[in-house]
């Protein structure tokens, strides 16, 4: 019993250690003036966790546009009410799955690849010798990828909703045969700028800090072996994929709470 | 020049996002991005509002011309006081004006209807500020039943 | 030029260091030898500044390392080298932007002198010809002989080896043997070798530390090495089965282990 409770105090306190260190990478690693240089590095890391996303984030807005139309439709059309896709569809990308997909999808996509980079650089002593060298890891490296992380997923989370609205639209009118006018026009009519395509902004900025700033904690923090750099990916997708839902049940309730 | 081409995809990736926000903002949401306009405050009492809440539309002839801006309770009589913000371009309208509460289809959402006087000479506009005087509440289902059930009593 | 001074380290609660003093002259190529885990790797991080020691202090040309505020010792370490165990030479970048990474840091050079420069290191190292191959095409001795070529490209002072002849056949140990003398030699380093590797280390170094038990065991010219008397010195380099350090890692008594309930 005793051994419990001060197991969980460890864990607890172990956490907290964490956190701390996290915050103190993070800290470090941002605090300072920008160069021309990190504006370079930042460009390159734009390609390797946004151009190179591109593709599967395209892909699964698509579907996951198409799914939602197929599901409303049925769903509306009891009501006669199937006019209100075009709503239905735009709102639950725009204000939900647009960023929480988007974030998931990039936890795994370029999260794990970031922790993993990132851990073998530090096992292979790369970051050590960087140190050595008199650069500052936490600037040359994990500052450009954080920062390219947080640029880059809102554009993902538009894109992503741009074409899950265009994926709605070919079910649900071309396949399904709703009026093509109002499918358009109700939706313009019932999305606002402020409240809808703007909190779901907010909403992938967060995210995208989050799941950065995890990713790139889980690499740096990793213990330097193959089983660290595979638990830090492991830790890495798993923590950021249940911070992304939890912050979003939290900012719904803020935004649209009350 | 020489082009780096990583460079340039990831110029081009950037511009790609920013165009499917400016998509997103522009056409999907019906460009209210630019706002609506300048717009003008009116007051309207009504016995009651039914369903009716901020940011329900005022149309006219399904023309949106406004909005409802917020919903108050006048602490003397009782009654509630709707703030209307009206847009700008489309004008004032006349004092005879009268203002009612409806609903969009059978189970849609609450709008006020605005149902425009006759322009006359010698009647004036509602300015910014004013008090729609002729207003029809909003249907209550329980009233309603009510009222029929006694018209068919009367009989 | 470094002086390591009552050195202690612990990690956790056990000791690495304790009480540890060495003094390393400068312009001589100094090793630093003892059984695997004693923390050799450790202790160049120590001086790197990389690490914190428990208590004690270590003067780099008169500074205390660990005092110095972070701009400063950043400036120190641009005056030293250090090539790791593994080489970590960055896998992402060619073998020319590797030894070009550390000037194109620190350096505002013109391309072209950047270029001249970073060839002249790798003709150093006699690498001229692998400029454009990549860190995973080199084999082991080359990737630590371009990690060479990165640890000096800004002219250090001091320049710390860490087990440089780890896992290397006899040739490429012989090409780094000669590399780090000679270097030492033309630029005037001061270089610090920490290794196992007796022989090689031996045949280059002006003066040894032998350091087991969490501090310095004999120090000396080799000459003075050899001839030490120390029981441990000797199976140390002489690498004897059992002597002095024991075969076994300290254990309870064998019968009882095996014997269970007795």
């Amino acid at each position: 019993m005793i051994q419990a409770i001060s197991q969980l105090g460890a864990s607890c306190l172990a956490n907290v250690a964490a956190l701390g260190r996290a915050s103190m990478m993070l800290a470090q690693a941002l605090w300072f003036i920008p160069t021309r240089k990190l504006l370079r590095d930042i460009v390159r890391q734009l390609y390797v966790v946004g151009v190179l996303s591109l593709p599967i984030i395209l892909v699964s807005g698509l579907f996951i546009g198409m799914v939602i139309a197929f599901q409303g439709y049925s769903i509306l059309v009891d009501f006669g009410a199937e006019t209100s896709l075009g709503p239905m569809v735009a709102l639950s990308l725009l204000r939900e799955l647009g960023p929480v997909v988007t974030a998931l999808l990039f936890a795994g996509r370029a999260g794990s690849a970031l922790t993993a980079e990132i851990g073998l650089m530090k096992t292979t002593e790369q970051l050590s010798s960087m140190e050595m060298m008199a650069v500052d890891p936490l600037r040359r490296v994990i500052a450009p990828r954080f920062w390219a992380g947080v640029i880059a997923m809102p554009l993902l989370a538009s894109m992503f909703n741009l074409v899950g609205i265009w994926g709605g639209f070919l079910v649900g009118v071309e396949w399904l045969g709703v009026d093509d006018g109002s499918f358009w026009s109700i939706m313009g009519a019932s999305i606002e700028f402020g409240q809808d395509i703007g909190n779901g902004l907010i909403k992938s900025v967060v995210f995208a800090l989050a799941v950065t700033w995890v990713a790139l904690f889980n690499g740096y923090d990793a213990r330097p072996s193959a089983r660290g750099i595979s638990q830090a990916t492991t830790r890495s997708v798993v923590y950021a994929s249940l911070l992304v839902l939890g912050l979003d049940f939290i900012l719904t309730a803020l935004m649209f709470g009350s | 020049m020489k082009v780096n081409k990583l460079e340039l995809t990831v110029g081009g990736f950037v511009l790609l996002g920013l165009a499917a926000l400016l998509v997103l903002s522009l056409k999907i949401a019906d460009s209210q991005f630019s706002g609506d306009g300048p717009s003008y405050t009116l007051y309207a009492r009504f016995d009651n509002i039914g369903g009716l809440k901020p940011r329900s539309p005022v149309k006219v002839g399904g023309v949106v011309v406004g909005r409802v801006e917020k919903i108050e309770l006048d602490s003397d009589d009782f009654v509630p006081v709707v703030t209307l913000k009206m847009f700008e371009r489309y004008g004032y309208f006349p004092e005879t004006s009268s203002a009612s509460i409806l609903t969009a289809g059978l189970l849609g959402e609450q709008y006020i209807g605005l149902n425009p006087g006759f322009i006359m000479e010698d009647i004036e506009s509602l300015e910014a500020g004013a008090t729609i005087e002729d207003t029809k509440s909003a249907l209550v289902l329980e009233e309603l039943i009510g009222k029929v059930l006694f018209s068919l009593t009367e009989k | 030029m470094i002086e390591v001074q009552q050195l202690s380290f612990h990690r956790g609660e056990k000791a690495i260091f304790s009480d540890l003093n060495l003094s390393i002259p400068k312009g001589k190529i100094t090793a630093i030898m003892g059984p695997s885990g004693i923390g050799k790797t450790t202790l160049l991080k120590l001086i790197g500044g990389q690490l914190q020691p428990s208590a004690g202090q270590i003067l780099f040309d008169g500074q205390d390392v660990h005092q110095l505020s972070r701009a400063n010792l950043y400036k120190l370490r641009k005056r030293l080298g250090m090539l790791f165990q593994s080489g970590a030479l960055f896998s992402d970048l060619n073998v020319f932007e590797n030894v070009a990474f550390p000037l194109r840091e620190h350096c505002q050079l013109p391309e072209s002198v950047l270029r001249n420069l970073v060839l002249m290191k790798l003709h150093a190292v006699g690498l001229r010809g692998a400029a454009e191959l990549m860190p995973n095409d080199l084999s082991g001795g080359m990737a630590r002989r371009v990690a060479l070529a990165r640890a000096i490209a800004l002219e250090p002072e001091v320049v710390l080896y860490d087990e440089p002849f780890v896992g290397q056949d006899p040739i490429s140990m012989g090409v780094l043997v000669k590399l780090i003398a000679t270097l030492g030699k033309s630029l005037n380093l001061t270089s610090v070798i920490v290794s196992h590797d007796v022989d090689e280390v031996m045949s280059i170094a002006d003066h040894v530390f032998l350091i087991d038990q969490h501090r310095v065991l004999a120090s000396g010219s080799v000459q003075q090495i050899r001839d030490s008397e120390d029981p441990r010195v000797q199976q140390f380099l002489q690498g004897l089965a059992d002597g002095p350090v024991a075969f076994h890692y300290p254990a309870e008594d064998y019968l009882s282990a095996l014997g269970g309930e007795q």
